[in-house]
């Protein structure tokens, strides 16, 4: 089995290299701009799926009201921005105060929403905290449609055309320049929290052992709730930038963009946050590809069969460990 | 009853809550006109409702710590206790058949036709309850299976003219099999992977139908589905909806009759034990995959029937009865209902799909209310609306 696994891989690579390289060699413009657009997707991708994977490293449970949160978070940034705007702001504070009042609020949904639908299930069956899960997702979509509006809403672009970077505009806009360099910039920052400092480990800690972390004095509640926010906070970020990217927002536009960032967190390993990134990344150029050079409405399709195959083949996902359950 | 202190909580949640909703409760921005509304009443309400809603959440939960501390003794509900009861059983079933046996001659075409949904919905529900209620499994995506019924009843019929009647047992064959092909590379994993991958397959159905136009005619979707016959006699339009609403009367029976037989057979307890704890489960010897697998099965069994039936009722069918939406409805019915308790299935789609027919004015908040439904049964009523039973040997003294 192990054997046919290696040599069917080795089949589908060699297959897809070939033609690869024969479509870059055809028109490498054209693939340098699916690259990056895919590289532009799947940091979004990242943003989302990171919230995704630390909340299932702690307490295995899909979140599926992130998702939700992240459309909370760019339907924030669009209220904001526009009443900014028509009072006559400066647009720079507009932009700054749009991101801070996204980030404030998806984390303030993401902490209430944990402290209503999960808390109290800590110790129920995981079938009834995901039931909630989908509960609290259902319940959020339709609180914005009814408050808001189903149709779908223009976002103006808070991200600006840089001058310095017209030269290269052609190939990749300065909105995708910056989504890229913003994900980067808050990977690196998370990297730092969860790496070197005291919650950090602290989450590290309860995503081990919940119950040995509380008997060392961690305050299991608390890191989860953290885990919450600060996932909440990048979702809201990846909200705002994919607003700014396309140009306008719904109420549904979570649910997708959701499940699209979930597939990347089990591509990469769920629980594992450089898993996610990679899966994110990966899940993102393929698709960017695969829209390009085969059928593009066939888009979800792909990302589900993906999904499907990593799931029959390696169920940890790259970079996950093999887990056994346990009595 | 209520102390100062939850007093004051709950004034701080009702505040906190008010912060919250500001944005999107209050502001109301037209991007078109350039014009900002402020809503400012909506927030005297979220305060108030939130204020009122804490309190009573707060019981609750004390309610349940209290009723786990005490620990009494599990009651039976009040209707698997009136069934029991054989003075009362035998008039009440005999009530109910007179009841539904005259609703199509006394009540208008129009409320005929809300019954025959809802009783679809019925089976669909009581279906599911197999896959989700004893089987433990989330399927998220159970749409698919009734789409593939509703689909091999269009298509066979408009290509070959295949009646209903022959088509019934060929798309139950058809869903089986693409609940076989689906559950079996998924059903090895994790649970919780399994929701998404149902999730999933249910939009690939989806978007295939909506793409493919050689095959299922696109986003148009096929008409001019018959209404089936009887003995090869076609009803006019008024006559076959009374007899699609006893057909799918027949069918509710049919699948009552198994779910209940299933329930209480080896292959239903162990489809609960498995639930319950699969390593102990597999320990004793069942098969863990193939019994989830059969489950599986089953329940898309059931969805495809539903499905013909929907295809044969409204004539009509387009890739848009077939959303993500229309699963999390029969997932509703089951876990509102009660996981596992076929009455308790059947009282949650009776009430959950008739009341926003009736209740028009606020049909738009059907999705809202569900999904805060779902939290607060599985918060506080995780066994749903009316528990399930299970069956347990009595002893009775023999009289000397």
């Amino acid at each position: 089995m192990r054997l046919f696994k290696i040599i069917l891989g080795v089949a589908v690579v060699g297959i897809l290299g070939f033609l690869g390289i024969k479509e870059i060699i055809a028109d490498p413009v054209y693939f340098l701009e699916l690259f990056l657009g895919g590289l532009t997707r799947g940091s979004i991708y990242a943003l989302i799926a990171l919230g995704y994977t630390m909340v299932y490293g702690i307490i295995q449970l899909i979140n599926f009201a992130h998702g939700e949160i992240y459309m909370i978070g760019a339907m924030t940034a669009l209220i904001v921005a526009s009443v900014l705007g028509l009072w006559g702001w400066n647009s720079a504070v507009i932009v700054i105060l749009a991101f801070v009042f996204a980030i404030v609020y998806s984390c303030a949904y993401g902490f209430t929403v944990e402290k209503i639908a999960y808390m109290p299930l800590r110790t129920a069956p995981r079938l009834s905290a995901l039931i909630s899960a989908i509960g609290m997702s259902l319940f959020l979509q339709n609180y914005v449609m009814l408050a808001q509006t189903s149709e779908y809403m223009p976002f103006e672009s808070l991200i600006p055309d840089f001058k310095f970077w017209e030269p290269f505009s052609h190939i990749i806009t300065s909105v995708e320049m910056t989504i890229i360099v913003t994900t980067v910039i808050v990977m690196i920052l998370l990297g730092i929290l969860i790496k070197f400092t005291k919650i950090g480990k602290a989450m590290r800690a309860a995503a081990q052992d919940k119950i040995m972390a509380s008997l060392v004095g961690i305050n299991v509640n608390r890191v989860i709730s953290t885990t919450f926010v600060v996932g909440s906070a990048t979702a809201a970020i990846g909200g705002v930038l994919i607003a700014c990217h396309v140009g306008q927002i719904n109420f549904y536009i979570g649910f997708l963009a959701g499940l699209k960032a979930f597939i990347a967190a089990v591509l990469g390993g769920i629980g594992s946050i450089p898993g996610a990134v990679l899966g994110s990344l990966v899940l993102g150029i393929s698709e960017s590809m695969f829209t390009g050079y085969f059928w593009s409405e066939y888009e979800d399709v792909f990302a589900f069969s993906i999904l499907v195959i990593i799931l029959i083949f390696r169920p940890s996902g790259i970079l996950g460990r093999d887990e056994t359950s346990k009595v | 009853m209520v102390t100062k202190k939850e007093i004051k909580l709950s004034f701080f949640i009702g505040l906190w809550f008010m912060v919250l909703t500001f944005p999107i409760m209050v502001i109301k921005v037209n991007t078109i006109t350039n014009t900002v509304i402020f809503r400012w009443p909506n927030l005297l309400w979220v305060g108030i409702v939130c204020f009122f809603a804490s309190l009573i959440w707060n019981y609750l939960l004390r309610m349940k710590e209290e009723k786990k501390k005490a620990d009494t003794k599990d009651d039976i509900p009040i209707v698997h206790r009136l069934l029991q009861n054989e003075k009362f059983k035998i008039p009440f079933l005999a009530a109910l058949a007179i009841f539904f046996l005259l609703y199509p001659f006394v009540f208008s075409m129009y409320h005929t036709s809300i019954l025959i949904s809802a009783l679809i919905y019925v089976m669909l529900g009581l279906g599911l309850n197999i896959v989700v209620g004893l089987a433990g499994l989330l399927d998220l995506g159970y749409v698919a299976f009734y789409a593939v019924g509703a689909y091999t009843y269009a298509l066979l019929n408009l290509h070959f003219g295949i009646s209903f009647w022959v088509v019934l047992p060929i798309s139950a064959v058809f869903g089986a099999i693409a609940g076989t092909l689906l559950g079996y590379p998924v059903l090895r994993l994790r649970g919780d992977y399994l929701a998404i991958v149902t999730l999933g397959f249910g939009e690939i159905i989806r978007i295939v139908l909506e793409n493919w136009d050689d095959f299922s005619n696109g986003p148009r979707g096929i008409g001019n589905i018959p209404a089936p016959s009887f003995f090869g006699h076609q009803f006019g339009q008024h006559d076959s909806v009374i007899y699609i609403y006893f057909i799918v009367i027949g069918l509710v029976l049919m699948t009552i009759f198994f779910v209940n037989r299933l329930e209480n057979s080896r292959i239903g307890r162990a489809w609960i034990a498995l639930r319950d704890d699969e390593i102990a489960c597999q320990a004793m010897g069942i098969d863990k995959f193939k019994t989830k697998l059969t489950a599986f099965t089953l329940g898309a069994t059931w969805a495809a029937l539903g499905g013909v039936v929907f295809a044969a009722k409204t004539s009509f069918i387009n890739p848009m009865s077939f959303t993500i939406w229309e699963s999390i409805t029969i997932l509703c019915v089951v876990v509102i209902g009660g996981m596992g308790s076929a009455i308790g299935v059947i009282a949650g789609a009776l009430v959950l799909i008739l009341l926003p027919e009736y209740l028009r004015a606020v049909a738009e908040y059907r999705m809202l209310v569900f999904g805060a439904l779902q939290v607060i049964v599985m918060v506080f009523k995780p066994e749903g609306l009316i528990r399930s039973v299970r069956k347990i040997y009595k002893f009775k003294k023999v009289k000397e």
